[in-house]
């Protein structure tokens, strides 16, 4: 662990990769309450899914479609694609579909797969994916920590705005009916703030693991604290040092920093639940 | 009765519909208002099944403590869906304060069942009441010191005070359903709807929660839809049958033949005592025994 601090002076890679943890923790925290109340941790995950397309989409114009297009990121087209995700999911849900499941699942398997034929035809090197997939903490770039703070930016102004609205809706989206809250935006606006958190996490852990980041603070935060104000601060706090303490305990070793950061969140989730065998009065 | 947005009479904002050119709409006292209503459910393909609701005309009064009574499946929640414009009845109209029900919706305070809500949300009792305050307070972060204010003051009307602070999950039955009754309070509603509020408690909270509806009742009109026979026959001033067609009684009408015509013979009606939970001679409830174990509640055969 002292190697860390002693590499920190020389490799600036690192910085890049603890300021990574804080803003995707800061992400996580903000959000993940919401998405465990409301209970739409499977739907963050269709939409991380989906955005592999936008990935595909983004990397396939940076390479074949010219000048025009050379200042793209994989990060923009996975954002774009997540947020066009977010608001399909969100009206399907909505709509109380007969098959909403399987429309959703038609969505992610879909979009994955024109991703993957999307990047394959890309001239040149592969590993785009894989960091995407598996994140890629070790060569967070300075591009890549403007756009998660933007996203942190807009997340957290949103929900500052917003967080009487989503919380009727999540608490009893019958009331919030009742009460003359616009039930289908706030439902698309919050979906859309998971995608940008999803966007925000995968540049830490990857999509395989984002849901673990999205639910488990919160999740365990919410073992031990009542009421939301407090959940919201508890989650935020534990989000950003479990996106950043394993990662600078497994440093020199052969473990890979995002399995140490979702083995840590599985791992504090689990000794919250022997903890405290119910829920807190 | 005046209008709660322009202070105005009621009867002079009104609106005569066209199918319903009702002189008696400007009855002062009127709260609400189904005329000849008829509901259907959509089947899967989009066509029209059995009508679950047929030709209901209702009125519900100013001072109203209005019971409705009826079977499973008789339409009772549909109904109290319809009154708050969350279902569009194919035909006769619904007015509310002397509007469609969907622009005034906010003023009715609606009691969903108990057992339909979330219990295991993280959210605690004062952040679920404070929900209920969303019509008032749009924007931002935390509610005003208003919003808080009247928040614990529906609390501390229904009792759950010291709640506040608690989860709905460790709640009893009963201490939900007055959770429920302040969230709909805590909105200031002109008109409160409840769906079966004593549905799964013991007799001992429902005496309690029947004397917080009879002190709400001052200022309020209450509807409250129910199973419960006995209920009904003794606190309210009128109870309506519900069975897809609606009759309304005053409530010392409700007798054995009009229960037999609605649910069938072998209903039994048994007089309603308070009674002991625990069915112990000796309680100091000041509450009589159950006279037999099968109770006071209607059986069905």
């Amino acid at each position: 662990m002292t190697e860390f601090f002693h590499d920190l002076s020389v490799n600036p890679f690192l910085i890049n990769g603890l300021v990574a943890g804080v803003l995707a923790g800061l992400a996580c925290g903000i959000i993940g309450p919401y998405v465990i109340t409301k209970r739409i941790v499977f739907l963050a995950g269709a939409i991380a899914h989906i955005a592999v397309g936008g990935v595909g989409i983004a990397l396939f114009l940076k390479y074949s479609g010219g000048s025009y297009f050379s200042g793209l990121e994989p990060v923009h087209g996975a954002t774009a694609i997540a947020l066009l995700a977010a608001i399909i999911i969100g009206v399907i849900n909505e709509k109380r579909a007969e098959h909403a499941d399987t429309l959703i699942g038609a969505l992610w398997a879909v979009s994955m797969a024109l991703g993957i034929l999307l990047i394959k035809y890309t001239p040149g090197y592969q590993g785009e994916l894989m960091s995407y997939l598996f994140g890629n903490l070790a060569y967070v770039t300075r591009s890549q920590l403007a756009w998660m703070a933007i996203l942190d930016l807009v997340i957290l102004a949103t929900v500052l705005l917003f967080h009487k609205q989503f919380m009727a809706v999540c608490l009893d989206q019958q009331l919030a009916t009742l009460q003359r809250v616009p039930v289908l935006a706030i439902n698309l606006l919050l979906l859309c703030l998971v995608a940008l958190t999803v966007i925000c996490l995968t540049q830490v852990v990857g999509l395989i693991l984002v849901i673990a980041l999205l639910s488990l603070p919160a999740a365990t935060v919410a073992r031990f604290v009542i009421g939301m104000p407090a959940l919201l601060a508890g989650a935020t706090l534990l989000g950003i040092l479990i996106t950043t303490v394993p990662r600078i305990a497994v440093y020199g070793t052969a473990v890979s920093p995002e399995s140490a950061i979702v083995l840590a969140a599985g791992g504090v989730y689990l000794v919250s639940l022997l903890m405290t065998r119910r829920v807190p009065e | 009765m005046l209008s709660p947005k322009t202070g105005e009479p009621m009867a002079a904002v009104a609106p005569l519909t066209k199918t319903s050119p009702d002189p008696s709409f400007a009855t002062p006292n009127v709260v609400g208002r189904l005329e000849h209503v008829t509901f259907s459910y959509r089947s899967p393909t989009g066509g029209l099944l059995e009508p679950v609701l047929q030709d209901i005309s209702l009125e519900i009064y100013q001072d109203d403590f209005l019971g409705i009574i009826g079977p499973n499946g008789g339409g009772k929640t549909t109904l109290l869906k319809i009154i708050l414009g969350l279902l569009e009845p194919q035909q006769g109209t619904v007015t509310v304060f002397g509007k469609p029900p969907r622009e005034v919706r906010h003023l009715i305070g609606y009691v969903p069942q108990h057992a339909k809500v979330d219990t295991s949300v993280s959210a605690c009792v004062l952040d679920i009441v404070l929900a209920g305050r969303i019509c008032h307070s749009r924007w931002g972060f935390l509610y005003g010191r208003t919003d808080r204010e009247k928040a614990l003051a529906a609390l501390r009307l229904t009792g759950t005070a010291d709640l506040a602070h608690r989860r709905l999950a460790t709640l009893s039955g009963g201490q939900r359903q007055r959770v429920l009754i302040a969230r709909a309070l805590a909105a200031e509603p002109k008109l409160l709807l409840l769906d079966e509020p004593t549905a799964g408690v013991d007799p001992y909270v429902e005496q309690n929660l029947t004397d917080l509806l009879h002190a709400l009742n001052e200022q309020l009109p209450i509807v409250i839809v129910s199973h419960d026979i006995g209920f009904v026959s003794t606190h309210l001033k009128r109870v309506a049958c519900l069975n897809r067609r609606l009759t309304v009684h005053s409530a010392a009408e409700v007798t054995r033949s009009t229960m037999a015509a609605f649910y069938g013979e072998h209903v039994h009606l048994v007089h309603h005592t308070p009674c002991c939970p625990l069915n112990d001679p000796g309680c100091d409830h000041g509450c009589v025994p159950v006279p037999s174990a099968t109770g006071r509640k209607m059986e069905e055969p």
